[in-house]
C-alpha cells in the first residue's frame, strides 16, 4: 500500500489556488490514485491567506493537511511560503513564486515585509524551487496563468506522465484559454526542469 | 462513473437521484453550493428564498404538495428558520423532506461556532452526519428514505471540512418519485392547539420508533480492531481518527439523532477504555454519559472550540508531533480585505472620517470593521443593523441619531433588514440607514437575490424596487436618497444631510460589485512620483493594490480596477490614468 501524500497550495485570495488544486486534484485522479481536496470559499477569500490541501494514495481519510506534512508546498506568493513552511514535511518541496503581495498590516505601516525571505528559507536547508511565476504566466498570455505555471514547476517533479496533465488542464479550464494555459503549464515544468 | 465532487455537489447529486424536485435556499458558507449545483439539474426546480425561513416553509409546502423537497443553509441561517422547524416536525411530510444544515467549527466564515446538532434534539427530528462526499450523497438518498417511513423532515448535518472538500463518489442513475396526492388532514397539517396537542402525541411515538431504528441502521457502523480503547465518533472526526489510528476500534454514528442506546453500551463492553472524539459541545458524550456508559475521555481531552484535525487529535491523545521547519521570524498576518474596486470601500472611508457609530449587518462590509477603515462597530446577525441601530438610537437620545448609520447589503436588506426597517419608521425613529446596493450576493460567491432580477436558474425576474419599498414602508421620499458610492464628497454630503433630519432616511450606495463579470475593469491607475508627496492619504481607503515604498506610492497594476477612488484622495494630483500622467 502506497504511502498518502499531501500537498499544500497556499496563496494569497484571488490568485487561483482554486483552480490549482481543481487540476491537481483531476490529475491525480484520473491517474488512479484515491484523492481528496480540502478548499476555502467565503470570508478568507477577499485578499486573505488562503490554503487549500490536496492529498492522494491508496486511501486518503482525512482531508486536511497539518504541520509537518506537506510533501509539496505550492506557494503563490513569498510571504505565505515563510507562513506555511511549518506545514512541510522533513525532505518536502517548496515551491515558491517570487512575488510580493503586501497584506493589509503592512500596507497601513502596523507591520513590516520580512527582507530577504527566500534566503532565509534557503538557509534554513529546504529543498526549493523559486520561479518568478507572473513573468512566465505574462510570457503564456494571462498574468491569471500563475496559478498553471506554478502546477508546471510542480508537475516537473512529480511522476505523473504529461498526458495526464494536458487532460487535467483541459477537463478544468474554459475551452478558449486552454492553449495558453497548455503554454504556461509548458513554461512552468521547462523551469522546474532547468534547476534539477 | 467515479467522480471528484465537493461534498456539497454530492447532496446535490443525492437530490438529484432521490428525485428530489424542489429546492429552496439562502446562501450562506459553506451550504451555499449544494443550492447552485442542484439548479444545474434540469428535473429540480432550485431557488433563491430571500431568507431560510422562507425558504423552509416553502420546501414544507412543496412536499406537503407531494414532492421531494429540500433545503439547506449555514447553522446560523436555522436559526432563522426554526419557527418552521419545530412546528414541521409536528406535522410530518407528505413526500419527503430534507434540510441541510452545515455547521462551521473554526468559524472560517461566520460570526459565531453554534452546534446544530442540539436542533435536531430540540425539534425531535432525526439527523444523519456524512464524513466524507461518497456518504453526503448516500446520506441524502437515505434521508428521503427516513423522512418517507416515519413522516418527518430530516436534518442532514454538514461541516465546512465536509461541505468544501472533495472525494471520490459513484454516480447512479435518478429514481423519479411521482406526486403524491395531497389529501385534506387538517388534524395533521393545521396546527392550532386541538390539533397540535394530538400531533404531539405522534411525535413522541416516532421519537421511539426512530430511536429503535437508529439501532439497527446501517448509517451507524462498528469497526473494531485493536479493543484496548474504542472511540464513537462521527462525520469529519472519523476521518481524522482513522488517519491517526489506522487499527482502532470505532464506532462510527452516521445517525447523530436519536442516538442508540444499547448499539453504545455494546461497543463500551468491548473496549477497554472508551473515548468520544467530537467536534464542538459533546452531544454524543452526554448521551453516553446519561445511558449510563463510562466514558473516560471525551471534551476534557480534545475541548469545546474550535475544529479537530488528525494533528490536533493525535496531540491532544499524547502522540508525538510530526517534525517541521520554522521560518522563525514573526509573519505579518494577511486578513481579508474589500476587494480594489469595492463600492463599499468609500462609504467607510467617508463614515470613518465622519466618525459616526455604524451599526453593521453580513456581507463582504462587514470587512469594514478592519484597518485602515475600522468603521464598523458592531454585528451580530442578518438584519440587526437597522434594528440594532433603532434600539441604540431610541436608548441614548436624539443626539445619537445624528451620529449613528447603519449599513446594510441588498441581499441583507431582503434577507431580513426589510422587517427591521419597518419597526424603525413604525415607531417614529430618526436614524438613518445605508443600503449597500452592489446587485448580488457578494460575501457567499455572487448569488442573485430579489432585487438583482434574476433567479438561481438564471432566469429574469422581477426586481424588488428598494426605493418604493422603502417609500411604501414610510419614509419620506426625500429622504430616500441613491448615490454612487464612488463619488466620495457627495456621499459623504448626503450622509450629512440625512443624519441632521429628525426623521427616518434611507441611503442606497449603489454601484455593483467590481467582481461581477459585466463590470470590466478600468486600466490601472500609476503614480507620478515627481508629483507624489508622501503623504499617505491614498493609503487611508485601504486598497490592496496601493503601497508606499521609499516615501512614494506605487499602485499594482495586477489588481488595480482604476476606480479612480484614490484620485479622489490625491491632493496634490499625482495619481491619474495612465495617458494623463
Amino acid at each position: 500500500m502506497s504511502e498518502t501524500k499531501s500537498i499544500m497550495i497556499v496563496g494569497v485570495g484571488g490568485q487561483g489556488t482554486l483552480l490549482a488544486s481543481r487540476i491537481l486534484g483531476s490529475a491525480l485522479m484520473s491517474y488512479g490514485h484515491d484523492v481528496k481536496l480540502s478548499e476555502v470559499h467565503g470570508m478568507s477569500q477577499r485578499g486573505g491567506s488562503v490554503v487549500t490541501y490536496v492529498k492522494y494514495g491508496d486511501k486518503v481519510y482525512s482531508p486536511l493537511v497539518d504541520r509537518g506534512e506537506a510533501d509539496y508546498i505550492l506557494s503563490f506568493e513569498r510571504l505565505e511560503a515563510a507562513r506555511w513552511l511549518g506545514w512541510l514535511k522533513k525532505g518536502g518541496e517548496l515551491i515558491v513564486n517570487d512575488q510580493r503581495i503586501n497584506p493589509m498590516p503592512v500596507i497601513t505601516g502596523a507591520a513590516s515585509y520580512p527582507d530577504g525571505i527566500l534566503e532565509k528559507i534557503k538557509a534554513l536547508g529546504v529543498n526549493m524551487v523559486s520561479a518568478d511565476a507572473l513573468s512566465l504566466a505574462l510570457e503564456a498570455g494571462s498574468s491569471k496563468a500563475v496559478n498553471v505555471v506554478l502546477i508546471g514547476i510542480l508537475a516537473s517533479i512529480m511522476d505523473l506522465p504529461e498526458d495526464v496533465w494536458m487532460k487535467a488542464i483541459e477537463d478544468n479550464v474554459k475551452p478558449r484559454f486552454v492553449e495558453m494555459n497548455k503554454k504556461a503549464f509548458a513554461l512552468g515544468y521547462a523551469k522546474g526542469k532547468s534547476r534539477s | 462513473m467515479k467522480q471528484l465532487l465537493l461534498g456539497n455537489a454530492a447532496v446535490a447529486r443525492g437530490l438529484y437521484e432521490a428525485g428530489c424536485r424542489f429546492v429552496s435556499a439562502y446562501p450562506g458558507t459553506p451550504s451555499t453550493e449544494i443550492s447552485e449545483q442542484a439548479a444545474l439539474y434540469d428535473e429540480i426546480y432550485a431557488e433563491w428564498a430571500p431568507n431560510e425561513k422562507v425558504a423552509m416553509e416553502a420546501a414544507i409546502g412543496a412536499a406537503f404538495g407531494g414532492a421531494r423537497s429540500f433545503c439547506g443553509m449555514k447553522h446560523v441561517g436555522l436559526n432563522v428558520a426554526a419557527d418552521p422547524l419545530f412546528t414541521a416536525s409536528y406535522t410530518g411530510v407528505n413526500a419527503g423532506m430534507v434540510i441541510c444544515v452545515a455547521d462551521d467549527p473554526g468559524m472560517h466564515s461566520s460570526q459565531n461556532e453554534q452546534d446544530s446538532r442540539h436542533y435536531a434534539e430540540a425539534a425531535k427530528l432525526p439527523m444523519v452526519e456524512p464524513s466524507d462526499s461518497a456518504e453526503c450523497l448516500e446520506f441524502t438518498k437515505t434521508a428521503y428514505e427516513i423522512s418517507e417511513q416515519f413522516d418527518v423532515p430530516v436534518i442532514l448535518r454538514s461541516c465546512t471540512r465536509v461541505a468544501h472538500s472533495q472525494s471520490l463518489v459513484e454516480l447512479s442513475d435518478r429514481v423519479e418519485h411521482e406526486l403524491k396526492p395531497f389529501e385534506k388532514n387538517p388534524r395533521k397539517y393545521v396546527m392550532m392547539p386541538g390539533n397540535a396537542i394530538g400531533r404531539h402525541v405522534v411525535v413522541e411515538d416516532r421519537q421511539a420508533r426512530l430511536r429503535e431504528y437508529a439501532e439497527t441502521t446501517p448509517l451507524n457502523r462498528v469497526e473494531m480492531g485493536d479493543t484496548s480503547v474504542g472511540f464513537i465518533t462521527s462525520g469529519t472526526s472519523y476521518q481524522y481518527l482513522r488517519e491517526v489510528f489506522p487499527n482502532a476500534s470505532i464506532l462510527k454514528l452516521g445517525m447523530v439523532y436519536p442516538l442508540p442506546v444499547q448499539l453504545i453500551k455494546d461497543f463500551a463492553s468491548k473496549v477497554g477504555k472508551l473515548i468520544v472524539c467530537e467536534e464542538l459541545d459533546p452531544f454524543i458524550e452526554n448521551h453516553c454519559r446519561a445511558i449510563g456508559v463510562r466514558v473516560d475521555g471525551g471534551k476534557d481531552i480534545f475541548g469545546l472550540q474550535g475544529e479537530l484535525s488528525q494533528s490536533r487529535i493525535a496531540e491532544r491523545m499524547g502522540l508525538s508531533a510530526k517534525p517541521s521547519v520554522e521560518f522563525g521570524e514573526n509573519v505579518p498576518a494577511r486578513p481579508p480585505v474589500l476587494c480594489p474596486g469595492c463600492p463599499h470601500r468609500g462609504v467607510f472611508y467617508a463614515l470613518h472620517k465622519l466618525g459616526v457609530t455604524v451599526f453593521g449587518d453580513i456581507g463582504c462590509y462587514t470587512l469594514g470593521a478592519l484597518p485602515p477603515l475600522g468603521a464598523v462597530d458592531t454585528t451580530v446577525c442578518m438584519g440587526a443593523s437597522i434594528s440594532g441601530m433603532h434600539g441604540f438610537n431610541t436608548a441614548r437620545g436624539a443626539e445619537s441619531a445624528k451620529n449613528t448609520v447603519s449599513v446594510i447589503g441588498d441581499s441583507t436588506f431582503a434577507h431580513s433588514g426589510i422587517t427591521s426597517l419597518i419597526d424603525l419608521v413604525y415607531n417614529n425613529g430618526s436614524s438613518t440607514a445605508i443600503i449597500l446596493d452592489n446587485s448580488i450576493t457578494g460575501m457567499t460567491g455572487h448569488q442573485q437575490n430579489p432585487t438583482t432580477g434574476k433567479t438561481l436558474k438564471g432566469d429574469p425576474a422581477p426586481a424588488v424596487n428598494i426605493e418604493k419599498l422603502c417609500e411604501a414602508i414610510g419614509v419620506k421620499h426625500d429622504n430616500i436618497r441613491v448615490c454612487d458610492p464612488y463619488a466620495l464628497k457627495e456621499f459623504e454630503q448626503i450622509v450629512r444631510e440625512e443624519l441632521a433630519k429628525p426623521e427616518p432616511s434611507v441611503i442606497i450606495a449603489r454601484r455593483p460589485c467590481a467582481l461581477l463579470p459585466e463590470v470590466k475593469p478600468l486600466p490601472p491607475l500609476v503614480v507620478d512620483s515627481d508629483k507624489c508627496v508622501g503623504c499617505k492619504m491614498c493609503m487611508r481607503i485601504g486598497c490592496p493594490a496601493i503601497s508606499v515604498t521609499d516615501g512614494k506610492a506605487a499602485i499594482d497594476p495586477t489588481l488595480c480596477v482604476g476606480c479612480d477612488l484614490c484620485i479622489q484622495m490625491c491632493r496634490p494630483g499625482a495619481i491619474g490614468k495612465n495617458q494623463e500622467v
